[in-house]
């Protein structure tokens, strides 16, 4: 059912060069992506982020993530450079299985924690024999 | 909607990558990082600066270590995260120890290594050791 849920999940992307920034690239995080009866929860590895710079947006059925690491020591001199985020982007395709409403998310350690509560129609329900 | 992030290669490289999670997953093997976590250095008069990206990891479990002067080796382990009852639908973060080790272009003073945990980012200030620092030479006439 996650599958369907998310429909979409983009695998981490190669980098891409964001326009008017010479070194500047965008790259998708690494997900884990786990369900349980009530939610989805999506893991995603954003390091250098903090939580005034990741924007969640849901509009027209796609959840994006866009999280942006402001360079450290921009003024030094490089020894070895063997990474250059600077950005993370990634979406997903939610269906009408999550609650869109309820999304909810939490940023620790550079690592964001996505809650994607399903509806109640599609939450997995114990009927009851009666005797 | 967003065309630019077709990249056949870049595609075709990531279903390798699947393909060889599927196949360590397939003979029970544990998942390793083929070099350990990325490590970007910068350096300046007094300090060489290190970072290392290390999202989710418990920072107490981080070990840092410099030998003879020039040798950082920083090691931990990063583990899957637990939900009680839930079904794994995909795993594409690394779990497991790591182990990063390299030779600085410098000797350092290892017992004043600064190190912190900021967003999930190791940052180290490893101060040069005193005969690796510049010196200026006055020229006698």
């Amino acid at each position: 059912m996650a599958e369907q849920a998310l429909e979409r999940a983009n695998g981490p992307a190669q980098p891409i060069p964001v326009e008017g920034e010479t070194r500047a690239v965008t790259v998708a995080p690494r997900v884990d992506i786990l369900e349980t009866d009530d939610e989805i929860l999506v893991f995603a590895d954003m390091p250098g982020v903090t939580a005034q710079d990741v924007d969640i947006r849901f509009e027209n059925g796609e959840l994006t993530v866009h999280g942006r690491r402001t360079a450290s020591h921009p003024d030094k001199e490089k020894a070895a450079r063997e990474f250059e985020v600077t950005s993370y982007f990634r979406s997903f395709q939610v269906t009408e299985q999550i609650a869109a409403d309820r999304i909810e998310a939490e940023l620790k350690n550079g690592v964001l924690t996505l809650h994607l509560p399903k509806v109640e129609a599609v939450k997995p329900r114990r009927i009851a024999v009666k005797g | 909607m967003f065309p630019f992030r077709r990249d056949q290669f870049g595609e075709l490289v990531g279903e390798f990558n699947r393909m060889s999670d599927e196949f360590n997953r397939l003979f029970g093997l544990r998942p390793t990082a083929a070099v350990g976590p990325l490590m970007n250095l910068w350096a300046d008069d007094n300090n060489v600066y290190a970072e290392l990206d290390l999202p989710g990891v418990d920072p107490a479990k981080v070990e840092v270590l410099v030998t003879e002067g020039n040798q950082l080796t920083v090691q931990g382990e990063r583990t899957a995260p637990e939900v009680k009852g839930a079904v794994w639908v995909r795993q594409e973060r690394p779990v497991g120890r790591f182990t990063r080790q390299v030779t600085l272009p410098v000797l350092v003073d290892a017992d004043k290594v600064d190190a912190r945990y900021e967003y999930g980012v190791l940052k180290l200030t490893l101060p040069k050791s005193e005969a690796a620092k510049p010196r200026k030479i006055t020229v006698k006439a």
